[in-house]
């Protein structure tokens, strides 16, 4: 290996490791983490949207074939700005994906499994939650609303 | 290296059938940058659906025409630098395999029986011919390597004791041995769960182990469909630049080639970031073995352009004190001789350059939840497969059958320009997937002109107007350069016979060469890539099988939000009922 080559490979190292730290950091230092084992909440049938405190909630949504189920069969909620969602995720028959636009909500729904992530929604709006993954044949008509007010 | 008869018509056909099908396979392309922009507001064009040309894109684009080429590559490889005859009884029996496994699939898909897109997530469940078809495709592009290749690298070994195998020979077969490996996790998917559960032998699967097998997989093909554009990176692009060009160091691109084996693998759970049941700290040594094989790449960046320098100053000395200038020395838009397949690789570095970027933007474990199935992800392999690979592939394709027939390569200006058209149309694509899936959450995957972007729709979401029709731009740009190239290689093919057929490559010689006996040694990297794989899927699977995952879940078609074994059921009492009527 000549001079040259081991400067390359120094360089792509240090980047490649630079990255990694920043990742590390952004996940266990501020908290951005990806969804893991979910073990204490078993798969539901019917979407709910529980107030835990004025701030606090808890909401139960079941992605199906083709709506999402986010309290009793709606597909739109409103929650005040600034509240805390504990958000659990699951699927009633194929896979479905939930992204909330303009979040890092972005989960995977997956028959006999619960997803799980929490978000702080600060700013009032209309978040659009779209169906990422392909559930058949109704998949782009797979939408949802979340308003924060 | 003169090559008659059976092996020749194998090899061609091998580049020729899956060319056939990729027509297929770009038309669609371009008829989804017009569905997802709501240029067509249909669900279905000349009786194929969205979501059913889908599946074939990916199939055929992806699966089909790569492991079809990877075969007729490695068997003209082999054949030209090790000099012995390849067994005609292997040959045919793995290209009966290969084409009826396809047949088999693409009846399955053409005739809307296998609608699930080319990662057939269950519990959506296609017919078993599609599955079967798969499998007989990727298991007949295995039996080349091991009754053919292998032996005759042991003969050539014994008859060349103290030479190391060439390097392209090398770059084939540790091609050929991350395929095997990865085989068998898909093979477990498709053969135990997805197979019986299409023809109904059991009720139920479990759709996320199915998913973590499949991306045991589904990672290392895309290295698989990579490897071969590297082969001709390393020992040809340096030739085809010039004739005095040669390889900066044959002992980094052994050292690529060995970081792929062992890396390629253990890394499935970057696809699954988003993913439940899956404890999120083996998602993040997924992610760092994910950064580990963007090594061999950066390695293999290095080593390329060293080579196009020492090749570019030796074609013209007067550069040779320069730092920059002798990137203007490069033979970019040439007719002469071979010179137009430097278009197909300069172009498809260009795009793989933006591949590898975006790609280790998808590897970064949190970072991921911003662009996982947006539209980004297809903006960032369409840089990779559909940039470097393709255009590797489509190059090769057109030499290969030039010396294979033994004509000239016919309308050479327009083969010389279609990746430069090809890379413009696929930067304007890119981009606009790209931007639009990252920022405004564009997803992939769906059928959009229908309803996000239908202004009559309820749906509507005029934020993502400008990036679809920015995609329709680029995607005719695309048909054209494909329209090019299809007219260089079918005149190509058809063109009358000039010289004696035969298999042959540009291949350059090292500038840096060592023995390097530890690099060589491949059974030795097997072992250790295969421990690693193994170790590293062990966590993940006890996960998806033992904690995480409550139930199985029964199958769906696409068509009906209730359980296949109901709409059977619930289908023959309605024929019952209807038959006592008649009566």
């Amino acid at each position: 290996m000549d001079r040259a080559e081991r400067n390359a490979l120094t360089v792509a190292i240090v980047l490649l490791l630079f990255f990694f730290v920043l990742i590390v950091y952004a996940a266990k230092g501020l908290k951005i983490d990806l969804p893991t084992c979910v073990t204490d909440v078993q798969p539901f049938k019917e979407g709910k949207l529980i107030q835990h405190a004025p701030d606090r909630y808890e909401l139960h949504v079941v992605a199906k074939m083709w709506l999402f189920d986010f309290n009793q069969g709606n597909t739109e909620i409103e929650i005040p700005a600034g509240s805390t969602v504990d958000i659990y995720l699951t699927s009633s028959d194929v896979v479905h994906g939930m992204h909330i636009n303009g979040t890092t909500v972005n989960l995977m729904a997956i028959p006999g499994t619960v997803n799980y992530m929490r978000y702080k929604f600060d700013e009032p709006g209309v978040y659009h939650v779209v169906c990422h993954e392909f559930c058949g044949v109704g998949h782009h008509a797979m939408q949802g609303k979340i308003v924060v007010k | 290296m003169k090559v008659e008869g059976g092996i020749r018509f194998i090899i061609l056909s091998e580049v020729v059938i899956p060319l056939l099908l990729l027509i297929f396979g770009v038309y669609h392309g371009v008829m989804q940058v017009l569905y997802r922009a709501g240029v067509l507001k249909t669900d279905s064009f000349l009786g194929i659906d969205y979501y059913q040309g889908l599946t074939l894109h990916g199939v055929i684009n992806a699966i089909v025409f790569t492991t079809f080429f990877a075969v007729a590559f490695g068997n003209a490889v082999v054949l030209y630098l090790l000099k012995k005859p390849l067994r005609s009884a292997v040959q045919w029996v793995a290209w009966f395999m290969m084409v009826g496994g396809t047949l088999m699939a693409a009846w399955a898909m053409f005739t809307k029986r296998a609608t699930v897109l080319y990662t057939f997530y269950p519990p959506l469940i296609g017919h078993w011919t599609f599955y079967i078809g798969a499998v007989l495709l990727v298991v007949g592009s295995l039996l080349p390597f091991f009754l053919d290749w292998i032996p005759n690298a042991i003969a050539w070994k014994r008859e060349n004791p103290d030479k190391k195998i060439p390097l392209a020979v090398f770059g084939v077969f540790v091609n050929h041995i991350l395929w095997t490996i990865m085989i068998i996790p898909v093979a477990v998917e498709i053969l135990f769960q997805l197979f019986p559960l299409s023809v109904g032998w059991v009720d139920e699967i479990n759709p996320l182990l199915a998913r973590t097998l499949f991306w045991f997989f589904g990672h290392p093909v895309v290295y698989f469909w990579l490897l071969p554009a590297y082969v001709m990176l390393y020992t040809m692009l340096p030739k085809i630049a010039s004739e005095k060009g040669k390889l900066y160091s044959d002992p980094a691109g052994r050292l690529a080639f060995i970081l792929f084996l062992l890396f390629s693998l253990p890394v499935g759970l970057h696809h699954q970031f988003t993913e439940p049941g899956i404890t999120n700290a083996w998602k993040l040594i997924h992610a760092m073995f994910t950064f580990c094989v963007a090594l061999p790449s950066l390695i293999t960046a290095f080593t390329v352009a060293a080579s196009l320098e020492y090749s570019a100053k030796a074609e013209d000395p007067s550069v040779k004190n320069s730092k920059f200038y002798w990137w203007t020395r490069l033979p970019y838009l040439r007719l002469e001789g071979d010179k137009w397949l430097f278009s197909y690789l300069f172009a498809g570095l260009i795009l793989f350059f933006f591949g590898g970027v975006t790609g280790i933007v998808n590897a970064s474990y949190n970072l991921n939840l911003t662009v996982h199935n947006t539209a980004y992800v297809p903006g960032h392999f369409h840089t990779t497969v559909g940039g470097l690979v393709l255009l590797a592939f489509l190059g090769m394709s057109l030499y290969m059958v030039a010396k294979l027939r033994g004509t000239d390569v016919r309308f050479k200006g327009l083969a010389a320009l279609a990746p430069y058209i090809w890379m413009q149309g696929m930067f304007m694509f890119s981009y606009a997937m790209m931007v639009g899936g990252a920022l405004e959450g564009f997803p992939r995957r769906t059928n959009a002109g229908l309803t996000y972007l239908n202004p009559d729709s309820p749906l509507y979401r005029p934020e993502w107007v400008g990036y679809a029709q920015l995609s329709v731009v680029g995607g005719i740009l695309l048909g054209i350069a494909f329209v090019f190239f299809l007219v260089s290689f079918f005149g190509t093919l058809f063109a009358p016979k000039v010289r004696e057929s035969v298999v042959e490559f540009p291949i350059a010689e090292a500038y840096h060469d060592a023995p390097t006996p530890v690099l060589n040694n491949l059974k030795g990297w097997t072992v250790a890539a295969v421990l690693l794989a193994v170790l590293s899927y062990i966590p993940p699977l006890y996960d998806v099988t033992q904690r995480g995952v409550f139930h199985n879940s029964p199958a769906y078609n696409e068509q009906y939000p209730i359980p296949l074994k109901q709409l059977q059921q619930t289908e023959a009492k309605t024929k019952e009922l209807s038959m006592k009527e008649d009566r």
